[in-house]
């Protein structure tokens, strides 16, 4: 395992709606090493409040060691980068957790509600680049209107795998929920899932993909403060008693793995 | 007669801390460096002082449930729940790689009970790789109905008895700052046999979630950490350091050289990084350098000119 702190300068920068942002770094040791469904810790700015870094899923990464981070404005950390300029450096540190699980030989469908649709660019870039027959595999996107679907949908068509979006408020594609098109869809025997979004609709896939006898990994997130299994704080309810940590057991598990609210 | 150049380029930084030699001031927490492994790619662990790894008890615990930690300003709460792997299973699993890493390695002990405490020390007692031990005793005395141990200097003054009647190696009591009367708790583990002390432990802290209504750690309270608590710290290192002539280490939101160099001031004869590695996984590292450096270009002979140097 090898994890790299980089100074990365933000060399591009998209707002894609109006709180949701892209950034794009030159962080070329991070980019060789990473897996889809990894993550980093990113510092936002340099001072002592906010204190800890911040986990953001690799949203992708490129040959000529570029990554990407695609987050929403939400909190005090988030704001900050935001808020940041083509040229500023940040302090990243990663790649960290394990990724996805990717099966070459078995159909995969990838799910992404609202923010958790940033790993799956990774994810379906990784997943097309490993075989060239495509016709069984598929993507749902979701998101509560159009702004959180349609910005990213041109980069889910570069790959050639069918795509499927659903908003809560039907403004982009289907209305509902992505968990309606998983249904409709009749995946073929032998279907993995992978998804990333919400508890809820993680859990509604779990349910799902249980009851039909489908694989299921789920990609979480938690508060954490080191993101490399030395302060414990992410622990999270596993399936047979006791606690996993999402920053070294995870981000992504076996939905089984997890214990489920209801 | 030793080259001048080698001083040079070697600045002495070595300081001693109640029987355990150190080629250098700077520790890592207990709770904040895993194990030390999780560090190994991340930095050089042999050019720390010494490693102080996460707390161990009797037998393993699960630690609380989630929410653990939360941030705060200039710091962060938590409430792990000393989750740990257990005694037997820390010798089995990860003493081997611990013994054969060129740093000496402190073994943080914890326990609900004196009896534990002492259990505890006996059977780490002649584990190869083990340097020191520290005794948290910031944990609940399950016997006296949860009070503290960190914060009745009789009972603080138990542990350190049963734990330096049991263990072969140097015994650093970790002081709870959660205390009226720091002075007093040092006095007391001094008394009861204590090679050295560090200080402080996590302050007594919690976070209100408005929009739910709820604590926001399940265990409702947790402990205050990172550079909010330094200048608390600074205090009770000044003031235990002035109550007893064993060696004070200094711990609370050290993150610059310019922190360590406060708490050397202030009294300490090391000192320790905790949430900063959270932040920073090579900051313990980067402190040595940065000592190193204010000790050349002050020409001082040693380090050591400068603990307790406080002019008041």
């Amino acid at each position: 395992m090898s994890q790299h702190q980089e100074k990365a300068r933000i060399i591009r920068f998209e707002q894609l709606a109006d709180l949701n942002v892209r950034i794009t770094l030159e962080a070329p040791l991070i980019a060789a090493a990473a897996e889809a469904g990894q993550f980093v810790m990113i510092r936002s700015g340099n001072s002592q409040d906010p204190l800890l870094r911040r986990p953001f899923s690799l949203h992708q990464t490129s040959s000529d060691g570029h990554i990407q981070i695609y987050f929403k404005d939400v909190g005090r950390g988030t704001n900050i980068l935001a808020h940041t300029r083509v040229g500023e450096v940040l302090d990243v540190f990663g790649p960290l957790g394990r990724g996805f699980r990717i099966d070459k030989d078995r159909p995969a469908c990838l799910v992404g509600g609202g923010l958790g649709i940033a790993p799956m660019l990774f994810l379906a870039k990784k997943i097309a680049s490993l075989s060239t027959d495509h016709s069984r595999d598929l993507i749902v996107l979701g998101g509560r209107s159009r702004e959180d679907v349609e910005p990213l949908v041109d980069d889910f068509k570069e790959f050639g795998l069918a795509l499927h979006c659903a908003t809560d408020d039907g403004s982009y594609g289907i209305k509902g929920f992505v968990t309606e098109i998983v249904k409709s869809e009749e995946l073929k025997p032998g279907t993995v899932v992978y998804a990333c979004g919400p508890d809820n609709m993680l859990e509604a896939l779990h349910e799902l993909c249980r009851t039909r006898g489908f694989d299921c990994q789920v990609s979480v997130e938690s508060v954490m403060a080191c993101g490399m299994g030395a302060c414990l704080g992410c622990n999270i309810d596993a399936a047979a008693g006791g606690y996993v940590h999402v920053c070294i057991d995870g981000p992504v598990f076996n939905a089984e793995e997890l214990a489920w609210n209801s | 007669m030793e080259f001048v150049t080698d001083r040079d380029q070697y600045p002495d930084l070595r300081v001693n801390i109640g029987g355990l030699a150190l080629r250098n001031p700077v520790m890592t927490a207990s709770g904040t460096f895993g194990y030390a492994r999780e560090f190994e790619n991340l930095l050089n662990l042999h050019r720390l002082g010494a490693v102080i790894v996460k707390g161990i008890s009797l037998e393993p615990r699960p630690g609380n449930p989630p929410q653990r930690i939360v941030e705060t300003p200039c710091g962060m709460l938590n409430a792990i729940g000393l989750q740990n792997v257990g005694v037997e299973r820390f010798i089995a699993e990860k003493m081997s790689y611990l013994a054969g890493i060129d740093v000496p390695v402190v073994v943080n002990i914890l326990g609900d009970t004196v009896e534990e405490y002492r259990l505890l020390s006996e059977r780490l007692r002649g584990v190869e790789g083990i340097a020191a031990l520290e005794v948290n005793i910031s944990c609940p005395n399950v016997k006296k109905g949860g009070v503290a141990f960190g914060t009745d200097p009789a009972m603080a003054a138990a542990v350190t008895e049963a734990v330096k009647g049991a263990a072969d190696v140097p015994v650093m009591v970790k002081l709870s700052p959660n205390v009226a009367d720091i002075a007093a708790m040092a006095r007391a583990v001094e008394g009861a046999g204590a090679d050295s002390i560090s200080l402080i432990n996590t302050l007594i802290g919690m976070a209100v979630d408005v929009k739910r209504r709820k604590p926001v750690l399940a265990n409702v309270i947790g402990g205050l950490s990172g550079p909010a608590i330094k200048p608390v710290a600074l205090r009770m290192v000044y003031q235990a350091s002035r109550a007893v002539n064993i060696p004070v280490i200094g711990i609370g939101g050290i993150e610059t050289t310019e922190d360590a160099l406060e708490f050397l001031l202030a009294g300490a004869t090391a000192i320790q990084v905790g949430t900063a590695n959270f932040i920073n996984p090579r900051v313990s590292e980067e402190l040595v350098d940065g000592l190193g450096a204010y000790v050349k270009t002050q020409k001082l002979s040693s380090v050591r000119e400068l603990i307790g140097a406080l002019e008041v």
